[in-house]
């Protein structure tokens, strides 16, 4: 039974069939799902790709809860688009999320046998599972009678008890193994503050410890920076991203343009005071 | 008495081992030892033949069984000896012409200090030959026949200074080569033809054979003794053998040696006429050979090659009359006895010539030797006669029976051999009296200077190569020398009467070999009378030749037979560039073969796999991602390989 | 509609994930689309409990899920230490096994 043919005649050829609003539900989310997936597979930002990935894992979940796996749908969202997929916005941020892959490959080769790879892994797929007979849907109904939860349960604690237990420790392994592989050791002791400022004085470089954040802020953006006594801006005052990025808003203009009105106000002020005086 | 007759190989053998092994103490008396082993040879063969005498004429045959050599299953090979009238007359003839050569060579080589070894080859040289004559089954024989083969090399090499000698004997070595290979093809196709090498059953079983397997075991006898004999086309050796000491010449290379190709066509008569194909190419080659070294003969001024010639000629007679199959085989072994009398007789008087003339052998720096040397002159010239066929004297008698067997074979094929084997005669009386006329009559032009012939730069002034100008004082052997030389000066007078008055020689061969009447187109009246006048007429173009006029001391430059008769018709250059050279270029072939053909395929393919594997490592090229690509690949593969299973 | 067509989606979504994993050099992102077919896989087995009528798919479905925590948790703080040696993220940098 070819895919096309169980598609183009669903009545006639399924034994089972779904209602019109699952079926319309699956193909709208069914197409965001693939979306996702392929924004994953080719967006440049690696942010991006994890927030498709979200999203793609969410449309997933509502399928999940479409096939009557209500325990694992919500399950899907909380632990795996919830968990999972933060923490790996985490370490993008952690990595850098300004690194972009560049579109230039290196391996030669390497694009075109991965799409002959997977147009015919897929293919294979796709025919395996035409050529099986998958004609019966029993549905969950029975399956479920005692609620999803319970049946789980029943399974987990009597047929899978072991494969449970097993996967705690595993769970355990791995929380101390992530603790482990990113811990650093300090190898040398942590400089005290005097010999912090010795170390800038032997180097020449800006003597006193930083100014703390605010101190020259002139205004509460993150993105402006704060001017020197001299009215330049102090590029020291915006975050290091920001200033990779080159996003700083640069304000110094306006800030001498009202100093300067300040002056001309208070000097106009001061001198009809002057002017007031010398005439009484 | 059959005991004796392993007691006639085992009498040289042990001289042989004595005198090689003896060392140095024994230099004094090492020739003497040497040839009173001989002469205990022969005595012993001389009981042997009287005892023979004393038997019918069909009992006369016996075998002595020594031991079992090569039982293996399915392949028996014995030592056994058979003394039947055919190997006698060949032991009394070996033992006998032997002996007296041993006591020429006690005079010939005593200023000689390896004479001692001479003597142990001499002497291996006898048991071997005797061992082939005596063997009673092939493969011994063709023990015996290498054996005779080693000891004509170890003979002719034995001035080993002299690089032409060495030469010499590899030449003489490789050239029987090729003749004993035919031998064992022969011996080979013997066995999976009959089963067996011994004589008897071989040769009365050759009703059982087909003709095809019969001609080829013949062709390959034939092929064995021209290498033996020096029959063409293996002949070139002969001329170069002629290095050895004449005693050597003498007795290897004229009476005995090369007599055995004749002896193994002969012994393999049934065979032979089974097998007619191959006798016309027997007869074929004696007729060639008999005019082959005949015109060889009457170019050569060394003497001793003008004589090998003349051996090589006179050889073709016979394997011509054996070649005529039972008509022939008689007077093939009876001129074989006759030559081996004057032939040995003239091969020492050379010896003795060269002796007395500082071993020079240019025959023209002889000339009016008769006068110094009277015993030697006499000895010769009988020899001269009996060889030329003068009436009365034995070549008269053996050389005219084969031609008239010639005649006798009928048809064209006796017009022709016949007529050929008259020519041959007539070369004879030419080229013989020519060497008589050089050596004893005429001018002394041994008085003159040397001086280098323009007409064969390839023939140097030999007294100028050893460096001796001074002037030759010829003058006559010791008696140790002389002695033989009479013996065999008689034999070659008498011999051929004693054998053919009332065909005695024929009756006493005749239960061996058979003999049947051909029938002749001429009578034996009028063959005897066209060799007597082709007798004249040779030895009178050669006393117009040499006689009447002064022999030039150099030689002229001749016609272009003479040219090609002095370089041996060719045969060398011939030798040269069909074989050396085609071998040459079959060798460079092969090698081209194994070079690019075989190393290619060798080379090739592990450049091929190196080749490939530079490719395939082109795989690993470190990156995470590719080898996901091949791992995902590999995946898909087993995927629509198990969809394929189970779809199947 | 045939619930087949969910199993024609997982398929559809591994193989997309399979071949972002090929094609992406940031071993972040690659990580993720590890995550994609795992998620492809768990939609078929809810979608065969379906078909069954038992929740064995399901199960095994929970199981994935957990384990692919575990499996993120551990596979980030590699990456997290392999960043702060390298200072890149780049799946191609360990290269040095080639002939």
């Amino acid at each position: 039974m070819t895919p096309l043919a169980t598609l183009a005649a669903p009545s006639t050829l399924a034994a089972y069939s779904t209602s019109t609003g699952e079926a319309v539900q699956f193909w709208i989310l069914g197409t965001v799902a693939v979306i996702g997936a392929l924004c994953t597979v080719f967006m440049r930002r690696a942010v991006h790709s994890a927030l498709s990935l979200a999203g793609t894992m969410i449309v997933l979940a509502v399928f999940y809860l479409a096939n009557g796996a209500y325990f694992l749908g919500i399950v899907q969202v909380v632990v795996y688009t919830g968990a999972i997929m933060m923490l790996f916005l985490f370490v993008v941020m952690l990595v850098g999320v300004t690194a972009a892959d560049s579109l230039k490959e290196t391996v030669k080769g390497q694009r075109w046998l991965a799409l002959l790879c997977g147009v015919g892994f897929g293919v294979l797929l796709l025919g395996g599972i035409g050529n099986a007979s998958l004609t019966e849907f029993d549905g969950l109904g029975e399956a479920n009678a005692g609620g999803n939860v319970q049946g789980l349960a029943s399974l987990i604690f009597t047929k899978y008890v072991f494969a449970f237990e097993i996967t705690g420790a595993l769970l355990i392994t791995a929380a101390v193994g992530a603790m482990v592989l990113t811990h650093r050791e300090r190898t040398e002791r942590a400089l005290t503050q005097r010999e912090l400022s010795e170390q800038r004085v032997r180097e020449g470089k800006h003597l006193p410890p930083l100014p703390a954040p605010g101190v020259y802020a002139r205004h509460n953006a993150v993105d402006i920076a704060g001017l020197l006594p001299d009215g330049t801006p102090s590029e020291l005052t915006v975050n290091r991203t920001l200033r990779e990025r080159g996003q700083i808003r640069d304000v110094s203009r306006e800030a001498i343009g009202d100093l300067k009105a300040l002056e001309q106000r208070s000097e106009e002020r001061l001198e009809r005071t002057r002017s007031g005086e010398g005439t009484q | 008495m059959e005991n004796l007759i392993a007691l006639l190989i085992a009498a040289p053998l042990l001289g042989a081992a004595v005198l090689l092994c003896g060392g140095r103490r024994l230099d004094a008396v090492g020739h003497w030892i040497g040839t009173a082993l001989a002469a205990a040879s022969f005595v012993i063969g001389v009981l042997l033949f009287a005892d023979m005498l004393g038997r019918a004429a069909d009992h006369r045959a016996v075998t002595q069984h020594l031991f079992s050599w090569i039982p293996v299953a399915g392949f028996q090979a014995d030592v056994t000896f058979r003394l039947d009238q055919l190997s006698m007359t060949f032991v009394l003839l070996i033992t006998g012409v032997g002996s007296l050569i041993h006591l020429y060579s006690v005079g010939y080589m005593e200023h000689d200090e390896r004479k001692r070894r001479f003597f142990g080859y001499l002497n291996l040289f006898l048991a071997a030959m005797l061992l082939l004559v005596l063997a009673d089954n092939y493969l011994l024989l063709y023990v015996g026949w290498e054996g005779v083969g080693l000891a004509s090399y170890l003979l002719i090499g034995f001035w080993q200074h002299k690089p032409s000698a060495a030469t010499a004997a590899k030449k003489a070595f490789l050239v029987n080569r090729v003749g004993d290979m035919g031998l064992s093809i022969a011996i080979m196709l013997m066995f999976t033809t009959f089963g067996t090498f011994a004589f008897t059953p071989v040769l009365g079983g050759v009703d059982g054979a087909s003709q095809g397997q019969l001609t080829a075991i013949a062709l390959m006898l034939l092929l064995a003794a021209c290498g033996k004999s020096a029959q063409v086309p293996l002949q070139s050796w002969l001329g170069d053998a002629m290095e050895g000491p004449t005693p050597v010449s003498a007795l290897i290379h004229a009476a005995t040696m090369v007599t055995a190709g004749v002896y193994l066509i002969v012994r393999s008569g049934a065979i032979f006429n089974a097998a007619p194909d191959a006798q016309l190419a027997v007869t074929v080659v004696g007729a060639v050979t008999l005019l082959f070294g005949a015109i060889v003969g009457c170019a050569k001024d060394d003497i001793k090659k003008a004589l090998a010639g003349s051996t090589m000629s006179q050889i073709g007679y016979m394997v011509l009359a054996a070649g005529l199959g039972p008509i022939g085989y008689a007077f093939a072994i009876m001129h074989l006895v006759t030559h081996g009398f004057f032939k040995a007789g003239l091969f020492l008087g050379a010896g003795s010539v060269m002796h007395g003339m500082n071993d020079e052998v240019d025959m023209r720096r002889y000339g009016g030797l008769r006068k110094y040397m009277p015993v030697t002159f006499v000895t010769f010239g009988l020899g001269y006669l009996a060889i030329i066929g003068f009436p009365g004297l034995s070549g008269f008698f053996s050389k005219d029976k084969i031609i008239e067997a010639a005649f006798a074979k009928g048809g064209t094929e006796g017009w022709i051999l016949g007529g050929a084997a008259l020519l041959g005669a007539a070369l004879t009386a030419y080229y013989m009296t020519r060497v008589m006329l050089m050596t004893f009559f005429g001018e002394e032009r041994w008085r003159e200077k040397p001086t280098a012939s323009p007409a064969e730069p390839d023939v140097e002034p030999a007294a100028e190569e050893r460096g001796e100008h001074a002037e030759p004082h010829p003058h006559e052997s010791p008696s140790v020398m002389t002695i033989p030389m009479i013996v065999l000066a008689f034999g070659s007078v008498f011999a051929g009467a004693f054998f053919g008055v009332g065909n005695r020689f024929l009756h006493w061969l005749e239960p061996v070999t058979g003999h049947e009447e051909g029938n002749s187109p001429v009578s034996a009246a009028a063959v005897t009378a066209a060799t007597l006048v082709l007798l004249v007429v040779g030895a009178g173009l050669a006393w117009l030749q040499y006689g009447r006029r002064p022999v030039p001391a150099t030689a002229p430059r001749g016609s272009l037979l003479t040219r090609a008769a002095r370089r041996d018709l060719l045969q060398d250059d011939f030798n040269h560039v069909v074989l050396v050279r085609g071998g040459e270029h079959l060798t460079r072939s092969l090698v081209y073969v194994d070079h690019t053909l075989v190393d290619g395929v060798v080379n090739g393919s592990a450049a091929s796999v190196g080749g490939l594997s530079g490719r395939l490592r082109r795989l690993q090229n470190g990156y995470a991602r590719s080898y996901a690509v091949s791992m995902f690949g590999g995946a898909a593969v087993l995927i629509a390989l198990t969809l394929l299973m189970r779809a199947v | 509609m045939n619930p087949v067509n969910y199993l024609y989606l997982a398929a559809l979504l591994f193989t997309i994930g399979a071949t972002g994993v090929l094609i992406r050099r940031n071993a972040i992102v690659l990580f993720m689309c590890i995550e994609l077919m795992l998620n492809a896989c768990n939609l078929a087995f809810v979608t065969f409990s379906r078909m069954h009528g038992n929740l064995d798919g399901q199960i095994i479905a929970f199981f994935t899920m957990v384990v692919a925590a575990a499996e993120v948790v551990v596979g980030l703080a590699i990456i997290v230490s392999l960043f702060r040696s390298r200072h890149s993220a780049s799946v191609d940098d360990a290269s040095l096994m080639k002939l």
